[in-house]
C-alpha cells in the first residue's frame, strides 16, 4: 500500500471540491431543490473556504508528488478567485430572478471553476496546470451558454469553446514541446534545468516556449488572441460576463506569472520581448477599438483587454516589484470590474435589460448614487488619482522604469489618455446628458451592498493601501526563489 | 507664534470634510439647495480664517519649509504623507482659499440646478489645490496635481455652457496628457535617487543627459497647466464654457500651478536643463505675450478677451522664472497672485452682466456706466490692473519680470513690452465699448447696478488690488527668503556644474 498524499496543504481545494459535490448531489436529487439555497450555500462555501485559505496558509508547501504547491502568492491569488466568485454568485441573483432564469446548476458550475483556478493558481507542474484550466474553461463554456433558450447566448459559448479548445491545444503543444526538450514537466527541474548558466536553452524549448504564452495570452485575452472577448463578453448573460471579467482573468495572470517566472524564469530575455509586443499590443488595442463601442459590455471587454496589458506591464519587468504591481493592480481591478458590472446590472428599463451606454443617460438626475459610483469606478480606471487604479498603475509603472522599459511606460501611459476619454465617455452620459428614458428606480439590496463596498473601496483606498500593498509585496517575494 | 495643531492638513482638508457632510443633506430640492449653500459657505470662510492664521505665524524670515507634518503612509516605497509650506507656496494656499468663498457667493443665484452636487465639487477642488501647493511628496503632489481634473472636468461640464462637453473633454485630456508623462519623471526620479520627498530631491544632482529628458516631462506637463502657446488652445474654450466660478478657479488658480511647477520642481532639481532650455521657454513666453494680445484684440466675447489676456499674463511670469534672478522669480511670484486675483475679478465682472443680460456678446453692452456706476467702478479698478497701472497689483509683477528680462536679454524684455502695451489696448477698448458711450440697446436700460451680494464680492478684491499695488512690500517680504534660497542653491548648482565642465 502506497503512502497518502499529505493534504493538509490542499485542504481549501479538497473542501471546495466535496462541498460542490453536495450541493450537486442536492440538486440532482431533490425534486425541488431551491437554487437560492444552493447560492447562498455557494457563496458561504466560497468565503468559508477563503477563511480556511488563511488560516491553513503553511508557507511554501509542495505536496501531491510536487505536482501542487501553496506559497504566500498563490494565496494572495486565490483570496483574489475566491472573492471574485463569490461576489459573481451575489451579483448573480437579482438577475436570475427576474428574468425567472433560476438554476442549481449556475453557482454549482462557479464553485468548479474555482476549484479549477485554485489548482491553476496552485499549479507545480505542466500536468497539474493543464488539468486546471481545463476544468475551469469547461465550466466557463458551459456558462456562458447558460441561457441555451436565448441565440446570442448559445453563440457566445460556442464561440467560446471553439476558440478556447483551440487555446488548448497549442498551450498542449507547446507544453509536450517543453517537455520533450527539458525532459521534464515538474516546474522546479524545469526552473533547474533552464536557469543552468552555462547551457543555452534548447530551440525546442524556446519554441514551447511561445505556444504556451499563446495559449496562455488566449485565456488573459491579450492582443492578438482577444477577438474572442467582446462577442463571448456581450453574448454571454451579463452575470456570467461579470464573473468572466473578474476571477478567470486573475487566476490565469497568475498562472501566466508563475509559468513565466518558475519553471521558464531563466528564459526571460527571450519571453520578455513577446510580453512586451503583447502588452503594447494589448493597450493600444484596448483603448482605441473601445472608442467606437456603444454596447457597454463589449466596452468593458476591451477595457479589459487594456486592463490586462497594463498588468503585463509588470511582468513584462520580471522582477519582484514587477509582480508586485500586477498583484495590486488585480486586486483593484477585482473591485473596480464588481462594481462596474453591479452598475450595468442596474440597468433595466420597463423590466428589461439595456446595454447601450446611451441608456445611462442622465443617470446622475435619476441615480444619483449610482451614477456616483459609476463615475469612481470609470475614474478610476482611466487611473486618475486619488483613486484606487491608480495606484495599480502607479506600481506597474514604477517597476517598468525601474527595469529600464521607458519606450514601454511612455506608450503604456500615453494609451491610458486614450483609454481616459471613453471612461470619460460614460460620465459625460450620465452626469452631462439628459435622459430620455430613465432607468427602472428599483436595485436589490445585494447590489446595492456591493456597490457601497466596492465603490467605498476605490474611492478611499488612498486613505489606508498599507495592507494591501504589504501583502502583495510579501506574495510576489515567494514566487522568486532565495 | 506657534500652532500646536497640523494646521497644513486641517486647511487642506477641512474643505473636504465640509463636502461630506453636504453630501449627507436630505430633504426636498430648496432645503438642500439652501443648505449646501450656506454649508459650503461657512466651510470656506473657515478654511480661509485659518489660512490667514497660517500666514500670521509664518516665520517671513526662514528660508525653508515651515509648518512640516510627515506621517508613514506608504512604507513599501517610503513615501510618506509630507506636508509644508515656503515663501513660494504660502501665497498661494492663502489665493486658493480666499477665492474658495467668493465662488460660492458668486454661485448663489446663477447656479440653480444641482447645487448640491456643485458645492461638493468646490470643496473637493479647493482641497485638491491646496494640498498640491502644500504637498512635499512627489506622489502626495501627483496625486492632488491630478485630483483637480476630476471636480474641474465635472463643473465644466454639468454647469458649463453650450459646448461645455468639448471644452470639458479638451480640458481634461490636454491636461492629462501632460501630467501622465509628469507621473513617468516623478518615478524616474524615484528609480534614479530612491525617493520622492521633494526636499531630498531638491539636494540630489542627476545627470545632466537623464535632466533634459525629465525636464521635457515637467515641461509637458507645466506647458499645458500654465499655458503656454502653442498648447494653450483648451484655455478659451475651458474659460467661455464654464461656469462663472469654474474660470474663476481656473484662472485664479489652476494656471498657477503650471509656473509652481516650474519653480518647485524644474529650477532646483534640473537646473541644468533648465538653462539649457531657458531660450525655448523665452520664445514661447515672447510668442505668447504678443500672439495671444492680438488675438484678445479680435475676440467678441468678454470671457474669450479674458482668458487670452490670461495666457499672455502668464507669459511675463514664465519669463521671470526662467531669468532665474531674485527679482524675476519675485516678480513672476507677484505676478501670479497679481493675476490670480485681477483675472478671478475680471470673470467675476464679466458673470455679473451675463447673469442679467445672458450674453457674453461685447457688441451687445455700450454705455454701461450710466445705470451701474459702482459696477463701472469696479471694472475700471480690475481694467487698470489688468493692463499694469502703477498702484494696481499688475504693476509690480509686470516690472519686475520686465526689469529681470532686461538684465538677462534685452530684446526679450523689448519685445516682451510690446505686451504690455497692447494689453493696455485691448483692455481699455474692451472697457469703451462696454461701459462707456450711450445706452442705446433697449435690454440694457433697465439693468441693475451690483446687489449686496456682488458688493460683498468685489470689495476684498479691490482691497487686494490696490493694497499689493500701494505696499507691496508686505507680501513681497514673505518671499524674500525663499526666492533668494531658490536662486542663489541654483547658482551653486551650475557652479558645480561649470567647475566638473572644466577641471
Amino acid at each position: 500500500m502506497t503512502e497518502l498524499p499529505d493534504f493538509y496543504p490542499a485542504m481549501p481545494e479538497v473542501v471546495l471540491a466535496f462541498s460542490g459535490l453536495l450541493l450537486l448531489l442536492y440538486g440532482a436529487v431533490c425534486r425541488d431543490a431551491m437554487p437560492r439555497f444552493v447560492g447562498y450555500a455557494t457563496v458561504l462555501v466560497l468565503l468559508a473556504v477563503q477563511v480556511l485559505e488563511m488560516i491553513t496558509a503553511p508557507g511554501d508547501a509542495v505536496t501531491f508528488s510536487g505536482l501542487f504547491i501553496s506559497d504566500r502568492y498563490a494565496v494572495f491569488m486565490k483570496s483574489l478567485v475566491l472573492l471574485g466568485s463569490a461576489l459573481a454568485v451575489i451579483l448573480s441573483f437579482d438577475y436570475h430572478e427576474h428574468e425567472k432564469q433560476e438554476r442549481v446548476e449556475y453557482p454549482i458550475f462557479i464553485l468548479f471553476a474555482t476549484l479549477g483556478m485554485m489548482m491553476m493558481i496552485s499549479a507545480n507542474s505542466l500536468l497539474s496546470l493543464y488539468l486546471g484550466l481545463e476544468l475551469q474553461s469547461l465550466c466557463l463554456y458551459v456558462l456562458a451558454a447558460i441561457r441555451r433558450d436565448t441565440l446570442k447566448s448559445t453563440e457566445a459559448g460556442l464561440k467560446y469553446f471553439i476558440l478556447g479548445a483551440l487555446s488548448s491545444g497549442l498551450l498542449l503543444y507547446g507544453m509536450s514541446l517543453i517537455y520533450g526538450f527539458a525532459g521534464s514537466t515538474e516546474f522546479p527541474v524545469l526552473a533547474a534545468i533552464l536557469t543552468a548558466a552555462d547551457t543555452q536553452a534548447p530551440m525546442g524549448v524556446v519554441v514551447g516556449l511561445v505556444f504556451v504564452m499563446a495559449g496562455l495570452a488566449f485565456k488573459i485575452s491579450a492582443v492578438p488572441f482577444h477577438m474572442w472577448t467582446p462577442d463571448v463578453y456581450e453574448g454571454a448573460p451579463t452575470p456570467v460576463t461579470a464573473f468572466f471579467a473578474m476571477a478567470p482573468k486573475i487566476a490565469a495572470i497568475a498562472l501566466f506569472m508563475r509559468v513565466l517566472l518558475d519553471p521558464l524564469g531563466g528564459l526571460v530575455e527571450e519571453w520578455r520581448q513577446v510580453v512586451v509586443a503583447v502588452s503594447l499590443a494589448s493597450m493600444i488595442l484596448g483603448s482605441f477599438a473601445a472608442l467606437a463601442q456603444t454596447n457597454i459590455k463589449r466596452l468593458m471587454a476591451y477595457s479589459s483587454i487594456g486592463h490586462m496589458g497594463y498588468a503585463l506591464v509588470g511582468l513584462a519587468t520580471g522582477t519582484p516589484a514587477g509582480v508586485q504591481g500586477v498583484l495590486i493592480y488585480m486586486t483593484v481591478y477585482l473591485f473596480m470590474v464588481v462594481g462596474t458590472f453591479a452598475v450595468i446590472l442596474c440597468m433595466r428599463q420597463h423590466d428589461r435589460m439595456v446595454e447601450n451606454i446611451k441608456d445611462l443617460a442622465g443617470l446622475s438626475k435619476t441615480h444619483p448614487m449610482i451614477a456616483l459610483a459609476m463615475a469612481v469606478f470609470m475614474f478610476s480606471m482611466a487611473g486618475i488619482p486619488p483613486l484606487a487604479g491608480f495606484f495599480g498603475k502607479l506600481y506597474v509603472f514604477l517597476a517598468a522604469i525601474e527595469a529600464g522599459l521607458y519606450t514601454l511606460a511612455i506608450l503604456g501611459i500615453l494609451t491610458s489618455v486614450v483609454g481616459a476619454f471613453y471612461y470619460m465617455r460614460i460620465v459625460k452620459f450620465m452626469y452631462f446628458d439628459e435622459s430620455h428614458e430613465p432607468l427602472d428606480r428599483w436595485i436589490g439590496r445585494d447590489i446595492g451592498l456591493i456597490l457601497l463596498v466596492t465603490g467605498v473601496f476605490t474611492m478611499f483606498f488612498f486613505v489606508y493601501p498599507e495592507p494591501i500593498l504589504a501583502a502583495a509585496s510579501v506574495a510576489a517575494a515567494s514566487l522568486f526563489p532565495g | 507664534m506657534v500652532l500646536h495643531f497640523p494646521i497644513l492638513s486641517l486647511v487642506t482638508f477641512l474643505p473636504f470634510i465640509g463636502a461630506l457632510f453636504i453630501f449627507m443633506i436630505k430633504g426636498d430640492e430648496a432645503t438642500v439647495a439652501r443648505n449646501s449653500r450656506q454649508l459650503a459657505l461657512w466651510t470656506s470662510l473657515v478654511t480661509f480664517t485659518l489660512s490667514v492664521l497660517l500666514i500670521l505665524s509664518f516665520d517671513s524670515d526662514a528660508a525653508g519649509f515651515q509648518f512640516v507634518e510627515t506621517e508613514q503612509w506608504i512604507s513599501g516605497l517610503g513615501i510618506h504623507y509630507r506636508m509644508g509650506v515656503d515663501g513660494i507656496s504660502v501665497w498661494f494656499v492663502l489665493l486658493s482659499t480666499f477665492l474658495t468663498p467668493l465662488c460660492v457667493l458668486a454661485s448663489w443665484e446663477s447656479i440653480r440646478s444641482h447645487v448640491k452636487e456643485y458645492m461638493i465639487a468646490f470643496l473637493v477642488l479647493e482641497t485638491m489645490m491646496v494640498g498640491m501647493f502644500c504637498a512635499l511628496d512627489f506622489v502626495v503632489f501627483y496625486l492632488f496635481f491630478e485630483g483637480v481634473l476630476i471636480p474641474m472636468f465635472l463643473i465644466i461640464g454639468v454647469w458649463g455652457g453650450p459646448r461645455r462637453i468639448y471644452a470639458a473633454f479638451k480640458f481634461f485630456l490636454f491636461t492629462l496628457a501632460g501630467s501622465v508623462l509628469m507621473l513617468i519623471a516623478v518615478l524616474t526620479f524615484y528609480v534614479v535617487v530612491g525617493t520622492t520627498d521633494i526636499q531630498t530631491l531638491m539636494q540630489a544632482r542627476i545627470d545632466p543627459s537623464l535632466q533634459y529628458w525629465l525636464w521635457l516631462a515637467f515641461f509637458a506637463s507645466f506647458a499645458v497647466k500654465v499655458p503656454m502657446w502653442p498648447v494653450h488652445t483648451w484655455l478659451p474654450d475651458a474659460h467661455v464654457e464654464a461656469p462663472t466660478a469654474g474660470s474663476v478657479i481656473l484662472a485664479g488658480v489652476l494656471l498657477k500651478m503650471g509656473a509652481y511647477g516650474f519653480l518647485r520642481f524644474s529650477l532646483p532639481m534640473l537646473p541644468e536643463a533648465s538653462l539649457f532650455f531657458q531660450p525655448l521657454i523665452f520664445t514661447l513666453s515672447v510668442v505668447a505675450i504678443i500672439y495671444t494680445s492680438l488675438v484678445a484684440l479680435a475676440q467678441e466675447d468678454m470671457k474669450k478677451l479674458v482668458a487670452y489676456s490670461s495666457v499672455a499674463h502668464m507669459g511675463f511670469v514664465t519669463i521671470g522664472i526662467f531669468t532665474v534672478s531674485v527679482q524675476g522669480v519675485e516678480g513672476a511670484l507677484f505676478q501670479m497672485l497679481s493675476h490670480g486675483i485681477i483675472s478671478a475679478a475680471l470673470f467675476l465682472c464679466v458673470g455679473v452682466v451675463y447673469d442679467r443680460i445672458h450674453s457674453r456678446d461685447i457688441a451687445r453692452y455700450g454705455g454701461l456706466v450710466h445705470r451701474m456706476p459702482a459696477y463701472a467702478l469696479v471694472f475700471m479698478v480690475f481694467t487698470l490692473g489688468a493692463l499694469g497701472l502703477p498702484g494696481t497689483s499688475g504693476f509690480i509683477g509686470e516690472f519686475l519680470s520686465l526689469l529681470a528680462a532686461y538684465q538677462t536679454n534685452r530684446l526679450l524684455a523689448v519685445l516682451a513690452s510690446i505686451g504690455v502695451v497692447l494689453g493696455a489696448v485691448y483692455m481699455l477698448w474692451l472697457y469703451r465699448r462696454v461701459m462707456l458711450g450711450v445706452l442705446e440697446k433697449e435690454e440694457l436700460k433697465s439693468i441693475l447696478d451690483l446687489n449686496r451680494r456682488e458688493v460683498a464680492i468685489f470689495t476684498p478684491l479691490v482691497v487686494l488690488v490696490l493694497w499689493m499695488g500701494i505696499y507691496p512690500e508686505y507680501f513681497l517680504g514673505f518671499m524674500h527668503a525663499s526666492a533668494n534660497n531658490l536662486v542663489e542653491n541654483f547658482e551653486i548648482a551650475r557652479g558645480l556644474q561649470l567647475a566638473v565642465a572644466a577641471p
